[in-house]
């Protein structure tokens, strides 16, 4: 393992219950994630996996009935758990900035664009004209032509593809050190999805920031990161370099994900193949692998005990980790 | 926007017309001559007949609604058969006593109920946002007199901290405003609540929203986000709801004036119905209609302004 | 319904609304039984005196009790409250059924019809039907049912439109299902709930109204007891004695609040989505 100071974030052993009427349910566990700097780390995993919680949990804005039952989480050398809600809302923002998923609701409808964007620059002293000439440049960079009078516009004004550049925009403007990215493209087509990762790639590596990209669809993580984080049911399954996990999946989960994804799908069939079963409950969670229930490798020791995490040695170069009985054989 | 006010327009006409039509039909299909109505058992037949001809009750129906429509372009709305004066300057007279004082009522109504409603959003399920709510349903539906009964018998007539009749000597502002503070509050009272719990639910609606979440990820201070961000928005809703909500407070106001003795148009119209001056209530029932259909204009015009999104698509 | 009951008892705002209206039904009920004298009877010897065990909310200037003129006051009240709203829904649902599954032009001419109700203040409406018609109970209740046919007439066309356009709509007609057998089976079970609970949300406004024109004289006539008369009599005698104006207020208010309590736990246990309808 590297050492903290390599990374930006580092997440140790974080696990994060919700409280429900049915008792409290066990959206992360035990989650192990680092981010280095200037890399872009991928995470992959069905709806449901605890991709919503890890992202909440970075930027601690979590919902009202979540707690935190362990871990801790590193960014810059400082724990964000036992922060004080004032340092926390001055790296927001500043060192740390988040796209969210939906580009047509995450603008204020009612406020310019130019008024957002100047908003969230309130830490800096400069004057309001400076700060508006940064927003016009940084939306320039994001490929909104003539920025300097589209300021004016509201939200509602751009496109869907366009909301998501200025969202894009904002998130970068104060150069943060780490951007989550928390499914930037889902909500659009094909072509834009190109263009915002391209554009995403080209911002990261001239700012030299870190990406935490979540997504479900692997070609776009095949393309954009350096690392994968593979999740299952508010586990990590498998992490590693992209070239290596995606190459050789050592975890019978992350094979049958990458069986799935159309794009590497060679042989025309009628029926998209899909991994059959449901994600288990999470408030009444199986003694052993949490994959187990829908996993065509199983063994008899994975109904009873729970997998360690395990480095994967063959052939490797970088790490890459898997939690599964069949590697410690 | 010139076509969306056209529309505006022309809907308010048609309501308008409609609703004299509709007026003048009652008139007719009631029982009696108005004219016999109006003066009493004792008349004779010539009195009858030249009273209806000077309400011009004579002729044909048609003829009569064309007739006043035609009238009321000249601004004229006819003429008050017991004070033979213009119907028009009886009741704009009595307009702007009216409009002070619903006026009043609703701004002081909108200070106080949308910083609570504001307030109980942001406090919610606290005692505090608990009990409000229970006053707020009381304050609502306490009908406008009972309000004006009380506060006209508890400051006016046992505290002696307000005066109970009249609406103040004309040219004195302050002897005004203290004829106004009771009948505006007695209007008033109801919309705090309806306010308050208005711009609560639109409040914890928009503070879900995702574009609040973003503005919190981004490290904006709480203040900005909730004052500049979401209340905004959660304001909106309240200029349509006055602005529809103006027939409430014209009728709210009608007992008010009637209870406090006050000049304004619901007094008017009252005390013409209670002579069966039908003239006068033919051009105050317009006009307060016309009211009416203005003020949900406006209030949709206030919106567009406030919110680009409907801006745009007029 | 007994669940719901039992839903709507189980919170506070729910019971106290549940209590003052069961409490305001029976007593308007039993009036005749409870009742200690009879409302119109005069006794001047007795008249203008404060509470006491003989007179519970004091008399009037004609000294007549006003614990017994409030019980047969709630009657009057619940009468015309019951009586307006239920011939209102009757016309409301046909109108707007007929809105909403009629020729456009029909549609367009229902809609102007509600607006323009809509656009008249209601009291004003009613002030001037009182001035043609001449005061009466009946004329309240007419009154009262043309002031609230819109409110459910829109209520009935939207859900109507929205069912019309449906898919499997479309294939019932086409097999040759009639209109009315769709209006029966399809709309009127969609529209029941919401129907009732804007109706019981109505009944404070309406007894407001009536307790209203009552107070104006335009209502029920003397010496009819009403609330609203009984508050009349209060506002002339305002600086001798504020009990008039206490008996008559204090019901209304109190039935108001209970019906609007009960209204609201209602509709939110029936159809949370109409809580931004209002």
């Amino acid at each position: 393992m590297s050492k903290a100071t390599d990374n930006v974030l580092s997440i140790r052993n974080l696990s994060i219950d919700y409280a429900t009427q049915e008792g409290s349910l066990k959206a992360l566990r035990n989650v192990d994630l680092d981010i280095p700097k200037g890399q872009i780390v991928g995470v992959v995993g069905e709806s449901g996996c605890g991709k919503s919680t890890l992202i909440s949990s970075i930027i601690q804005l979590m919902a009202n009935n979540a707690k935190t039952t362990s871990g801790t989480v590193f960014f810059e050398g400082e724990d964000l758990l036992t922060m004080s809600p004032t340092k926390l809302k001055s790296l927001r923002g500043q060192r740390m900035s988040i796209v969210f998923q939906d580009p047509m609701s995450t603008l204020n409808p009612v406020l310019t664009i130019g008024k957002q964007m100047v908003d969230i620059q309130y830490r800096d002293k400069r004057s309001k004209s400076q700060k508006r000439q940064r927003s016009a440049d940084m939306l320039a960079q994001v490929g909104i032509p003539d920025p300097a009078s589209r300021l004016n516009q509201y939200p509602h004004e751009f496109s869907g593809g366009m909301q998501q550049r200025i969202s894009i925009a904002m998130a970068l403007q104060a150069q943060p050190a780490l951007l989550i990215a928390d499914e930037p493209t889902t909500a659009l087509d094909a072509t834009l999805e190109v263009q915002i990762i391209d554009m995403l790639k080209e911002l990261q590596s001239s700012i030299g920031c870190s990406i935490l990209f979540i997504s479900h669809h692997l070609g776009v993580i095949a393309e954009l990161c350096n690392q994968v984080v593979v999740m299952y049911a508010g586990e990590i399954v498998e992490q590693g370099p992209v070239s290596r996990v995606f190459k050789s999946p050592k975890h019978p989960y992350t094979q049958k994900l990458l069986e799935c994804d159309p794009a590497s799908i060679a042989k025309k069939t009628r029926n998209l193949p899909t991994i059959e079963g449901e994600i288990p409950n999470l408030s009444d969670l199986p003694a052993g692998c949490i994959f187990t229930s829908r996993c065509h490798k199983k063994t008899a020791q994975c109904e009873e005990l729970k997998p360690k995490r395990h480095a994967v040695t063959q052939g490797a170069t970088e790490k890459h980790f898997v939690t599964c009985h069949l590697e410690s054989l | 926007m010139f076509i969306y006010l056209l529309k505006r327009v022309s809907l308010g006409l048609v309501i308008v017309v409609f609703a004299v039509t509709l007026l003048f039909c009652m008139i007719h299909l009631v029982p009696g001559d108005p004219a016999r109505i109006l003066l009493g058992p004792r008349a004779t037949p010539e009195m009858i007949a030249h009273l209806s001809a000077q309400m011009g009750l004579d002729q044909p129906m048609a003829m009569q609604i064309l007739k006043f429509f035609g009238n009321l372009l000249r601004g004229d709305l006819g003429m008050d058969v017991i004070t033979n004066r213009p119907v028009a300057e009886i009741v704009f007279g009595q307009l702007p006593y009216t409009l002070w004082l619903i006026g009043s009522a609703i701004v002081g109504a909108m200070l106080i109920g949308i910083p609570l409603g504001c307030y109980s959003a942001l406090h919610r399920n606290t005692w505090f946002d608990r009990f409000s709510g229970i006053i707020s349903v009381a304050c609502i539906t306490a009908p406008a007199f009972v309000v004006a009964l009380y506060s006209l018998l508890i400051f006016a007539v046992w505290l002696k901290w307000f005066p109970a009749v009249g609406a103040g000597e004309p040219g004195d502002f302050f002897d005004q405003i203290s004829h106004l503070v009771l009948p505006a509050i007695a209007i008033g009272i109801s919309w705090v609540g309806y306010l308050s719990r208005l711009v609560r639910a639109s409040m914890l609606e928009v503070m879900g929203e995702n574009h609040i979440r973003t503005a919190r990820a981004y490290g904006l201070p709480e203040n900005t986000v909730v004052y500049q961000y979401a209340l905004k928005l959660a304001v909106l809703p309240t200029v349509t709801v006055i602005g529809v909500g103006m027939g409430f407070l014209l009728s709210a106001a009608l007992f008010t004036e009637i209870v406090f003795s006050r000049p304004g148009i619901g007094k008017l119209i009252f005390d013409s119905i209670t002579t069966r001056n039908y003239p006068v209530v033919m051009g105050s029932v317009l006009v307060s209609t016309i009211i009416f259909v203005i003020s949900t204009a406006v209030s949709d015009l206030i919106n567009a302004w406030l919110d680009p999104r409907i801006r745009n698509s007029l | 319904m007994l669940q719901v009951l039992k839903k709507v008892s189980a919170e506070p705002l729910g019971l106290l609304g549940l209590v003052l209206v069961v409490l305001m039904v029976a007593s308007a009920v039993l009036a005749y039984w409870i009742a200690p004298y009879d409302p119109i009877a005069l006794n001047i010897i007795d008249r203008l005196q404060g509470p006491s065990f003989k007179h519970l909310l004091g008399t009037d200037q004609l000294g007549r009790d006003l614990f017994s003129r409030v019980l047969f006051g709630g009657q009057v009240a619940l009468k015309v409250a019951f009586i307006s709203i239920s011939i209102a829904l009757v016309i409301g649902v046909l109108l707007g059924m007929v809105a909403g599954f009629g020729p456009k032009w029909l549609d367009s001419l229902i809609m102007l019809f509600f607006d323009t109700i809509r656009s008249f203040p209601t009291v004003m409406f009613a002030l001037a039907t009182v001035a043609l018609v001449g005061p009466s109970l009946m004329t309240v209740v007419a009154v009262i049912v043309v002031t609230s046919i819109p409110t459910y007439g829109r209520v009935v066309r939207t859900q109507t439109l929205s069912i019309k356009n449906n898919e499997f709509i479309k294939a019932e007609q086409v097999m040759g299902a009639s209109t009315a057998r769709i209006l029966r089976v399809h709309v009127l079970p969609n529209v029941v709930g919401p129907l009732l609970i804007l109706a019981s949300m109505d009944i404070p406004t309406v007894i407001a109204l009536e307790a209203g024109l009552s107070f104006l004289g335009m209502g029920v006539k003397p010496p009819t007891p009403s609330w609203g008369s009984i508050l009349n009599d209060g506002y002339t005698l305002i600086r001798n004695t504020p009990w008039p104006i206490v008996a008559g207020s204090i019901p209304l208010l109190l039935v108001t609040l209970g019906f609007t309590f009960l209204g609201e736990s209602l509709r939110d246990q029936l159809d949370p989505k109409l809580r931004n309808n209002r």
